[in-house]
């Protein structure tokens, strides 16, 4: 949870104010693709990491 | 001030760095150690070695710095998925689970994995983060023998940089410009890489290799349609024919289109379309580091030019900047892709964080030969040598190089093994494989019985420095095989009883390492032996590996390379190992010629 705090005080401080609720959307889709997948493995997709 | 210690990791070759104040304590890639070729997982066991080598403990060192911004980097991801939204739905799908379920969490994952390392270092301790091509800069600068110098760095991407430009002046270090994201010359060069059928982030060398036995027929094409380059260097992608933002591939269909081929499939055959494909995008990105290092030039009026970034090893672009852009001086990070972040992170926390003042030797760099990782005693050696069950001679000091010379000369290739192991992708002569370059058959028989590559890849010669000019123009500046030189073997002063056929590439350049005798001074006597017995002073020198696999660090990695290869002799810390009289029982060994 700090972690997460932590990013929203990050866009804050960026100015990126909307990138909150798409991040807030990301964030219960993460979860519910989280628990679908169980372990996650890095793709091949370059620009990502 | 005390120790720092640079990490980078979870994304391409991690590695870590120890600082104690400005100087460099120990370096090291952390694929070294696991033996997965550009390891991305957290450099436990290089951290361990640093500390190691200090003969400190974690708790003693005074800061940890990682070498990018994750926050930043997903923040780009983020801005990206809205911008190419609804494209890229499977990217963002795969993607967001290991953001959200790890990388988002870089922070508390390092901490969790220093306190493994020792449980004295409190999880709470602040751990500093720097840019990604901050951190580059870092490590292009602040080692290099200059006082003052513009600082390039390029590559892929790091959070949102592709390219900076930086302004070095003793202990600072000012951002100056950027290119950031998609736009990027180290993303161009590895969607051709991708489409040539190589590997993204590793391969792009091999492209380089290739592109001497193409023309640069497409050169136009690619930027008529790809990328728009500006008068001072600056450039713009056409995104219509990448995929990487959105992608699980770097090209799209387009690309493929508008050369008219699809992309090659790893391992099928290297058509003459493939060597021109290779050869145009060299020269293309040729062509725009030039433009953007004289448009640098002219406007900074400074001689020195740092440079540092994965697109700073390919040599022939470092060449090429060095003749054309106007600087006079030009030093490049021997450690330029993400491994040198771990030292460029710790610099900065000196130099920027700490404000520590910096002293700079103008004759010579701080990168101690680049020699930064482990070294090995000979009892340790021996000790491996008992488990392999391997007879060895041991050979006094000074008849030891003599006998490598003599070996070398009658055409044996050898492993050698000697001192501190490299930081950074090439080998300089702690762990390489040495052959005579006079034999112009030796790149064939090194291609396909030692190292099991592709033919096409060049080989690379260490020449004593003091003749290093006579052979290769500008060859002496050249310390850690970072620029190609061009062979001079044809002209009359060098004469043919000693050309070095088997160590210049098809297109009669070569990847010059001047080997000096106050820098490396072992390697020195060797090739001095080398010298006295044949009137030649070069020796073919490769890295101590065989295809995808990482550079030998251990004795042990030595070992099994020499068994598992043709490799006739290995020299090994003062021990000699032939392995023509090893008996019967000792080649039956698993793991023998497997």
């Amino acid at each position: 949870m700090d972690t997460l705090i932590e990013f929203f005080h990050f866009l804050t401080q960026r100015k990126k104010y909307w990138l909150w609720p798409l991040f807030i959307i990301l964030l219960l889709l993460g979860i519910v693709l989280v628990a679908a997948h169980g372990s996650v493995l890095a793709p091949f997709i370059y620009s990502l990491f | 001030m005390g120790y720092i210690l640079g990490i980078s990791a979870y994304y391409h070759d991690s590695a870590a760095c120890l600082l104690k104040d400005a100087e460099i304590i120990a370096a090291a890639q952390e694929e070294r150690f696991s033996r997965i070729k550009n390891d991305e997982s957290f450099p436990t066991e290089a951290i361990k070695f640093c500390l190691k080598f200090a003969n400190i403990s974690l708790a003693e060192v005074d800061h940890v710095v990682f070498y990018e911004k994750p926050f930043l980097k997903f923040e780009r991801l983020l801005e990206t998925y809205v911008h190419f939204a609804p494209r890229g739905l499977k990217s963002f799908l795969k993607a967001m689970p290991i953001w959200l379920k790890d990388k988002l969490f870089i922070k508390k994952n390092i901490a969790k994995a220093l306190h493994c390392i020792d449980p004295n270092w409190e999880k709470s301790r602040t751990i500093l983060f720097t840019d990604h091509h901050h951190a580059h800069a870092a490590s292009a600068f602040y080692p290099s023998p200059f006082d003052e110098a513009v600082v390039l760095t390029i590559d892929g991407v790091g959070e949102w940089a592709t390219t900076t430009v930086s302004i070095g002046n003793m202990a600072q270090l000012t951002l100056k410009k950027e290119i950031n994201f998609p736009n990027s010359l180290g993303l161009l060069y590895s969607a051709f890489t991708y489409y040539l059928g190589f590997e993204v982030n590793s391969d792009e060398y091999k492209v380089m290799g290739l592109a001497s036995y193409g023309t640069p027929v497409y050169k136009q094409l690619i930027y008529d349609h790809l990328i728009d380059v500006k008068a001072d260097g600056s450039f713009l992608l056409n995104m219509d024919y990448f995929d990487y933002c959105t992608g699980l591939k770097m090209t799209h269909k387009k690309f493929d289109k508008l050369f008219g081929h699809p992309a090659r499939a790893k391992g099928d055959e290297l058509l003459p379309f493939h060597k021109d494909m290779a050869s145009s995008i060299q020269k293309v990105t040729e062509e725009i580091m030039i433009k953007l290092t004289q448009s640098l030039y002219r406007e900074f009026a400074i001689d020195n030019l740092c440079i540092a970034g994965g697109v700073a090893l390919n040599c022939i672009i470092n060449s090429a900047i060095r003749q054309h852009s106007g600087f006079k001086q030009i030093w490049v990070q021997p450690a330029a892709g993400d491994a040198g972040g771990a030292l460029g992170a710790a610099y900065s926390v000196y130099y920027t964080h700490l404000s520590g003042l910096r002293n700079v030797d103008l004759q010579t760099d701080a990168m101690k030969q680049s020699l930064l990782g482990p070294s090995y005693t000979q009892k340790e050696v021996i000790a491996a040598l008992h488990v392999y069950n391997l007879n060895y001679e041991k050979v006094a000091h000074d008849v030891y190089y003599r006998k490598i010379a003599a070996y070398l000369a009658d055409g044996k290739v050898i492993a050698y093994f000697k001192g501190r192991t490299e930081f950074g992708p090439r080998a300089l002569g702690s762990r390489s494989i040495l052959a005579d370059p006079r034999n112009a058959e030796m790149k064939a028989i090194l291609n396909a019985k030692i190292k099991f590559r592709e033919s096409f890849r060049p080989f690379a010669p260490a020449i004593l420095a003091e003749f290093a000019d006579l052979y290769f123009s500008k060859g002496s500046k050249n310390r850690y095989m970072l620029f190609t030189e061009n062979y001079l073997g044809n002209a009359d002063k060098v004469p043919d009883t000693v050309s070095i056929p088997g160590a210049v590439h098809v297109d009669g350049t070569a990847r010059v390492q001047a080997v000096n005798k106050s820098h490396h001074p072992d390697f020195h006597q060797l090739i001095t032996a080398f010298y006295n017995l044949t009137g030649c002073p070069a020796v073919i020198n490769t890295s101590l590996n065989v295809m995808n696999e990482p550079m030998a660090s251990g004795p042990e990695d030595a070992i099994r390379c020499f068994l598992n290869t043709e490799i006739d002799i290995l020299a090994i810390e003062g021990l000699l190992i032939d392995k023509k009289r090893l008996a019967f029982e000792e080649l039956s060994l698993p793991g023998y010629y497997q």
